[in-house]
């Protein structure tokens, strides 16, 4: 009775995977509760409301206590299936993590506009574009990109190392708008 | 009048002007194509307006926020597919009528519901500053503490069926917002010793990680779609005049988006379904909603288009943001050390008018726009869905790295986005760590101020707007649990033909 009780009451929508979302929020919770002693201070002679680790208390205990309800609710509806898929597909986005970091890395190298143009262009044939226009699109796409933030609103994106090897003519137009 | 005209002066500099045009035409298009939304194009755009001066860039961010929902009716209504999630409704009615034949004639109907719906909330902001200005003053540290208490707690109650949810992540946006080097007595929290977190972990990257990246992570990795090629034929400024005969529902819809637009945490969602539930109610063919019905359709656009304008009255009044969006546009203030809140009103009057007119001037734009370039955008919407992920995460790139040249600010991002595609696809909400890390900030601050001065608890809350504030919290608390309370034991009641409960419809958890 009790836990038919408890389950009318946690009962709720779920899509597959959500277990698995609300046991490592949960764990990440009491990890940041068990470190609390650690990563904040008490500071003397201050009253509660301005010692500085007041608000970090707050937030954990509450992530724990609806973490765990969260949970508690996850685990006593009905068991959906396709849980490890779902995480399969949270998995696979760590390939455009990769692909992400690694553009963030080649920037500074190779100069915004040229990362950029190639980024696009791989971006669009990974995800399954093959064709002429879809590829010169995406290198177009590119390139306006640049040219309207750096070129045009001047975002601070600094300037590739290559393009100190360019000869004088253009190396401070690129320095400046590429 | 001499406000007045100094507002108008404001308004009228070149890069205002063509930062409003940018912003309205741009925010059509993106509302138009699905799974873009404003959300995100305000993320990737809101470091580049920190360059300009905060009218304009307040103005381009505006721009995009008050006319995604114009653009998000279009596909609605063609094609069945809301461009924005908050035209969802918009489908219900406009797609039927598309089916009809009578596509332009929805599409009129929902320009000028929107519009209508947009320009109300505007007249109620500008008749309400008055009494902003004269109330705002008198919110100080402690009003403000609990006003933004209150916001939390109605952010975390608003999502009904997802509660505990809400719940631990507006947790963990006031936590993230408390990493790094604390700036009263400079003590390090929840930094693990590493000198990249000393610094904290700025707003924007979790904004773009959410919001942008999640979404390019998500239309890159599921399958790709693209809306099949779409054309309308016919009268579409029709529904100008047809407005005039469901004027009422156009009205109370308009009030009912002000009304939600204000509180924090309802928003678009809450507005449309109150106003649907009043139009359907009150109407004499309510047979008619959801198979075409003009009233339904114009009740949801009104509603939706309301907010905008309404949600930048706490903005604007308290400094307090009620939405993800406001609280993006909250940080454009704050870089150019333009404070909204009461000392907005006193000092910057001109500012705020200036603010108004541009709200009214976006609505005309996107009016004149969609009543001419429905077919236009009709073929720009037909972009791929990865070949839109591809465009999303390289101008997120720009959004994050043109912050402070961080490659660690692109990986923090870049992890947010893995963490907003999985509450994506579980069906969970974001918008909440968002207003967690704002509102948080804000409590910790003016807690510390507030509690300077008070001596026993009950000084707390010994003044007028405290105490109405307090008594506010309590009360939502208060009917938040009877409601659970009735519907628990509804549930419990034995009915021998009770069906089990359906895994798809929302549980009331919490």
């Amino acid at each position: 009775m009790i836990a038919k009780t408890l389950q009318d009451m946690f009962k709720r929508y779920r899509r597959p995977g959500d277990v698995v979302f609300a046991v490592l929020f949960l764990a990440f919770a009491v990890f940041l509760l068990s470190q609390l002693g650690d990563q904040t201070k008490v500071v003397k002679r201050t009253k509660w409301f301005a010692q500085p680790g007041l608000w970090p208390t707050i937030a954990i205990w509450c992530m724990v206590v609806f973490g765990f309800l969260h949970w508690l609710s996850s685990a006593l509806s009905d068991r959906i299936s396709g849980r490890w898929t779902e995480v399969g597909f949270w998995v696979r986005s760590f390939e455009y993590v990769a692909y992400f970091l690694i553009y963030v890395l080649v920037v500074p190298q190779l100069g915004y506009l040229p990362s950029t143009m190639l980024f696009a262009v791989f971006l669009t044939l990974r995800v399954g574009f093959r064709g002429v226009n879809a590829v010169g699109i995406a290198a177009l796409f590119g390139f306006v990109v640049t040219i309207v933030f750096r070129g045009f609103l001047q975002v601070k994106i600094p300037a590739g190392a290559v393009y100190e090897y360019l000869p004088d003519s253009v190396r401070a137009f690129a320095l400046t708008y590429l | 009048m001499e406000t007045l005209l100094s507002g108008i002066s404001i308004l009228l500099q070149w890069q205002v002007i063509v930062a409003l045009l940018i912003g309205s035409i741009g925010g059509v298009i993106i509302g138009a194509l699905p799974g873009v939304g404003a959300a995100v194009a305000i993320a990737i755009l809101l470091p580049a307006t920190f360059a300009f001066e905060p009218i304009v860039g307040l103005t381009l961010l505006l721009g995009i926020y008050g006319s995604s929902m114009y653009g998000g009716a279009i596909p609605a209504i063609l094609i069945n597919t809301p461009g924005t999630a908050v035209n969802a409704l918009t489908t219900y009615d406009g797609y039927p009528m598309t089916k009809r034949g009578q596509g332009h004639r929805a599409l009129s109907l929902a320009y000028s519901a929107s519009f209508f719906g947009g320009v109300f909330a505007i007249i109620c902001l500008m008749v309400l500053s008055p009494v902003l200005a004269l109330v705002a003053p008198h919110f100080g540290s402690r009003e403000i503490f609990l006003a933004a208490l209150l916001g939390i707690i109605l952010v975390v109650l608003a999502h009904r069926g997802q509660i505990f949810a809400a719940g631990m992540l507006a947790a963990f946006g006031i936590f993230l917002n408390s990493v790094g080097l604390e700036p009263v007595k400079y003590t390090r929290r929840f930094t693990f010793d590493q000198s990249w977190l000393a610094s904290g972990i700025d707003l924007i990257v979790v904004v773009l990680g959410l919001f942008a990246i999640s979404q390019a992570f998500l239309l890159l990795l599921e399958k790709n779609h693209a809306p099949g090629d779409t054309h309308v034929s016919g009268n579409i400024f029709a529904g100008l005049k047809e407005l005039l005969g469901v004027k009422r529902v156009a009205t109370v819809s308009s009030s009912i988006g002000v009304v939600m637009g204000m509180v924090p945490g309802t928003g678009e969602f809450t507005s449309q379904f109150l106003s649907y539930t009043y139009a359907q109610k009150t109407s004499k063919n309510p047979e008619k909603f959801g198979d075409g019905s003009p009233e339904g359709l114009v009740a949801s656009e009104a509603a939706n288009n309301a907010v905008p304008g309404a949600a930048m009255i706490p903005l604007l009044a308290l400094g307090i943001p009620g939405e993800a969006l406001t609280a993006m546009m909250l940080s454009v203030f704050y870089v150019h050390n333009v404070i909204p809140g009461p000392q907005l009103f006193e000092n910057q009057m001109d500012f705020v008018l200036a603010l108004y007119m541009a709200l009214i001037l976006l609505n005309v734009i996107v009016l004149v726009f969609l009543l001419f370039s429905t077919n236009l955008l009709l073929k720009i919407i037909q972009i791929p869905t990865r070949f839109l992920g591809v465009m999303i995460l390289i101008l997120a790139f720009v959004g994050v790295y043109s912050l402070r040249n961080s490659i660690t600010d692109c990986a923090i991002a870049a992890g947010f986005g893995v963490f907003g595609l999985i509450l994506k696809r579980l069906d969970l909400p974001i918008v909440p760590i968002i207003l967690g890390m704002v509102l948080g900030g804000i409590m910790e601050t003016k807690l510390r101020s507030a509690m300077a001065r008070v001596k026993t608890p009950l000084d707390f809350i010994d003044r007028p707007i405290a105490a109405i504030l307090f008594g506010l919290i309590v009360l939502i608390l208060i009917l938040h649990c009877r409601t659970l309370y009735f519907e628990f034991k509804n549930k419990l009641r034995p009915e021998p033909t009770m069906q089990p409960v359906d895994s798809d419809s929302p549980n009331q958890q919490g």
